[in-house]
């Protein structure tokens, strides 16, 4: 990681790790030490945790927790730096809980939680030839992938899609890793115009020794792309991620069909064979907090409003005044 | 002490512990039961016998010397009381509440021959919250052997090994996955059996004797056992990671939405808040005739905590009879005056969609009792022919739960057949100077059963680390000040003392 971003425009101070560098807070929390913009939706941030940097692999994923009342956020890793003690993470910001990380974490602010990395590393086959396909916010997590395969020797042609030109990032990343590299954009504002099953195809017309395709995105990104490759019989792995709590294998929420099993993707994946994922059933269960999800951000976009209306004399983040009859102590002994 | 009781002499009937009124607390995660006073507490002391060779300490897992603390309260020496209780067991509060005493100290009581045992648990608890009250400790003399102690979970069995290798004079820390340390205690125990303040509070005084606790950590993927022993120093481990993962029976329709474990349920509303959505964010999607699969201890809290947040109705369906059913009776008792409909001899066969992927109903079985089974319980067989659909709209299963893959996944333990670590007899692993007990070894069981296991491994461990380990230590025949002696007991006979001048 090369870009450093300073605090982000709206000043505004997230409270859960007291002052940055300060040593006797560093227990209470993990701070974040770069954040990037890519568009008014998807951002990145670096944070220090030298362990965690160590351990990850491609494919793995961490839990973070913003604040004391935050719910369990997974997030798949986007990269990790040993040799800096950060790893990256891309979020989008599309709920409550990630829009208020895009709004509250900043440079030298903290997190509450960041635990892992969760789940079984991506192998890295011998595969000669591989396509690493990311949609929107898979394209972050791919990357390390497409890295590891080409450190591993093979040739890696690179498959991303966007919805369009402005919400683009990681070109140069990727474009340094791939031998090959394919943008596809929903409006055709940049590449090839449509959905990176598009791409896929391209790939495997121009090249007819494909050894394996990588795809993280939507669940209905990574269901087109098995689908494409399913008749040719090119082996296909997706990273999963549905609804999960712990991350740790304790809840079952995040259980999968996979080739008519239940598998837990936590523990068990994220990785799965694409060409046994039951996508559909993936799909209904993430549906499950639809109302929920709604709810949240309705409930904060109007908090957040009314906070700005509000002539504060400090911007304070908006985190849930706690509940004077929730018996939750103090997070850490 | 005066005259000898007998059991003519002490009083014959077993103080009642006052309980909230099931109308209301089914309205509130505020405690069930709401704990002895003074009174009835001293009341209960008069009828422990104080037998010489307490069948009670063998009955308890971690051998607390129970006629020892009953004594020192019925002298009104409370803080000695806790002492003595503590010096074995540093939960008092957390165990008085959710021990099933039953089949432990007060089922091997001799009172409970005749009339009904001596409510040990009660006393217990009762100690522990006068303890969180006064904020009293129990932080023995500790002399540092420079030896560095891992503990992998946060659970009862972790704590329990912690505070004794702590007392031993080990360094120690505690890595728990999740962000709050208690484990099972924390995800798995409701608020209204074990409130978070008292587990809050326990867990300090285990911090107290020296135990470091670190969360955040999942040991096993941030590093391996093998890496804590050989890279990051310790040199002893103890594995005490729990049997959570959930079960869930394999039949058609479990993906649909409405389906959970109850390990899930119980997380979301225990550890996550989901109770207080949207003040906490984690959501819960509540449906509102709700079904709980199976009638052990766990089904109980999760039915009773759906209840709490506002199910229209709550069923228990359970394919054996209430004769059979694993719950503490008390349990199952309150379960009962909280209005939990309890459907017997019925097991699911299939849940049924609504069309948009959502639960609209089970489909049963009706069963009846055949021949005893390996467990010794009647086998349920299912009657054919008398399948029926059974209304609900979210299915919570409680029917178990099985190892935990991830450190099988990441280290050269050896398990067994059923995944769980293999240990010996001193619950020593396949790994030289790895330990671990509780149910990651035994398989689900409980809190109790686990710190025990805790205990015991914590005393192979000081073999193994050469360190003194003395039983006595945890007996109460402590004179004056003689259990602060640099924590060696006298009867050990192997010092004097010395007044300095």
């Amino acid at each position: 990681m090369t870009k450093r971003n300073q605090p982000g425009p709206e000043g505004d101070r997230i409270v859960a790790g007291g002052t940055a560098g300060n040593e006797a807070s560093a227990n209470r929390g993990f701070e974040i030490v770069a954040r990037e913009d890519f568009s008014d939706q998807t951002f990145l941030l670096d944070i220090r945790h030298p362990l965690l940097a160590k351990a990850a692999r491609p494919g793995q994923f961490v839990i973070v927790l913003v604040h004391e009342h935050s719910e369990r956020i997974p997030l798949t890793l986007a990269d990790f730096d040993p040799a800096a003690g950060t790893i990256t993470l891309v979020i989008q910001a599309v709920g409550k809980s990630t829009g208020e990380m895009q709004r509250n974490c900043h440079v030298g602010s903290r997190l509450l939680g960041v635990v892992g990395p969760m789940g079984e590393p991506s192998r890295v086959t011998d595969a000669k030839k591989v396509v690493c396909v990311g949609g929107g916010l898979g394209v972050a997590p791919v990357f390390p992938q497409a890295r590891a395969f080409k450190e591993n020797g093979a040739y890696v042609i690179g498959v991303v899609g966007f919805k369009n030109k402005e919400l683009m990032f990681w070109e140069d990343k990727f474009k340094t890793t791939c031998d090959e590299f394919i943008v596809c954009t929903d409006d055709g504002s940049a590449g090839i115009k449509g959905l990176v099953t598009e791409g896929v195809r391209s790939a495997m017309a121009r090249h007819d020794d494909i050894d394996e395709v990588i795809a993280i995105g939507p669940p209905i990104m990574m269901k087109a792309c098995a689908d494409a490759t399913r008749a040719e019989g090119i082996k296909t792995v997706v990273s999963l991620n549905p609804v999960m709590v712990d991350g740790t294998g304790m809840c079952g929420g995040c259980r999968v069909k996979v080739g008519g099993r239940i598998m837990f993707a936590c523990v068990d994946g994220p990785d799965f064979d694409g060409h046994q994922v039951d996508f559909d059933d993936l799909m209904n269960r993430l549906k499950r907090y639809a109302e929920e999800e709604s709810l949240a951000m309705e409930r904060w976009s109007e908090s957040c409003r009314q906070s700005r209306e509000t002539p504060a004399p400090t911007p304070v983040a908006p985190l849930p005044a706690p509940d004077p009859t929730s018996p939750a102590g103090p997070q850490d002994t | 002490m005066a005259k000898k009781k007998t059991i003519r002499t002490i009083p014959q009937e077993r103080n009642p512990i006052p309980v909230q009124d099931a109308e209301a607390r089914i309205r509130n995660f505020s405690e069930v039961a709401l704990g002895y006073g003074l009174e009835n507490a001293l009341n209960e002391c008069e009828r422990c016998l104080l037998c010489p060779q307490a069948e009670c300490v063998v009955g308890c897992p971690v051998r607390i010397d129970i006629p020892g603390f009953i004594e020192k309260i019925s002298q009104g020496d409370y803080r000695g009381a806790y002492d003595v209780i503590s010096d074995a067991n540093l939960l008092p509060a957390i165990c008085g509440r959710v021990c099933p005493q039953e089949d432990q100290c007060e089922g091997v009581c001799p009172v409970g021959e005749t009339l009904e045992p001596v409510a040990i648990g009660r006393i217990e608890r009762w100690i522990g919250d006068l303890a969180i009250q006064e904020g009293w400790e129990n932080v023995p003399y500790i002399e540092p052997n420079g030896f560095r102690v891992g503990i992998v979970g946060s659970g009862p069995a972790g704590i329990a090994c912690a505070a004794d290798m702590a007392k031993a004079g080990c360094e120690v820390t505690v890595f728990e996955a999740l962000h709050r340390p208690g484990g099972v205690l924390r995800y798995g125990i409701p608020e209204f059996r074990l409130p978070n303040d008292v587990i809050d509070a326990e867990i300090e005084r285990v911090t107290g004797v020296g135990v470091k606790f670190e969360c955040n950590t999942l040991v096993g993927r941030l590093f391996t056992i093998e890496q804590m022993r050989d890279e990051m120093g310790f040199d002893a481990v103890f594995i005490g990671t729990g049997a959570g993962s959930p079960t869930f029976a394999g039949l058609d329709g479990e993906s649909l939405n409405g389906v959970m474990s109850a390990n899930e349920l119980l997380t979301r509303c225990n550890l996550m808040q989901a109770g207080e959505f949207p003040a906490y964010d984690t959501p819960i999607h509540l449906g509102r005739r709700i079904a709980v699969i199976g009638a052990g201890n766990t089904a109980m809290d999760a039915m009773r905590v759906v209840l709490r947040l506002g199910a229209e109705k709550v069923y228990c369906v359970y394919r054996r009879t209430r004769d059979e059913s694993p719950a503490r009776r008390e349990e199952m008792e309150h379960a009962e005056e909280e209005g939990i409909d309890f459907h017997w001899l019925t097991a699911p066969v299939e849940i049924l969609d609504d069309g948009a992927g959502n639960v609209r109903a089970m489909r049963c079985i009706r069963m009846e009792l055949g021949e005893p089974d390996d467990s010794g319980r009647r086998r349920p067989v299912p009657i054919e022919g008398s399948e029926y659909e059974f209304e609900t709209d979210m299915v919570v299963y409680a029917i178990g739960t099985s190892a935990n893959p991830i450190l099988g996944q990441t280290s050269k333990l050896r398990l067994n057949k059923w995944g769980y670590i293999d240990t010996d007899e001193n619950l020593a692993t396949s790994i030289a100077g790895v330990y671990a007990g509780g149910d990651i070894v035994t398989g689900a069981a409980t809190v109790i059963l686990a710190m025990g296991a805790g205990r015991r491994a914590a005393s192979s461990m000081k073999a193994y680390l050469g360190l003194r380990d003395s039983e006595v230590v945890y007996l109460a025949e402590h004179a004056e000040g003689a259990a602060r002696l640099f924590g060696i007991d006298r009867a050990e006979k192997n010092f004097a003392r010395v007044r300095v001048a």
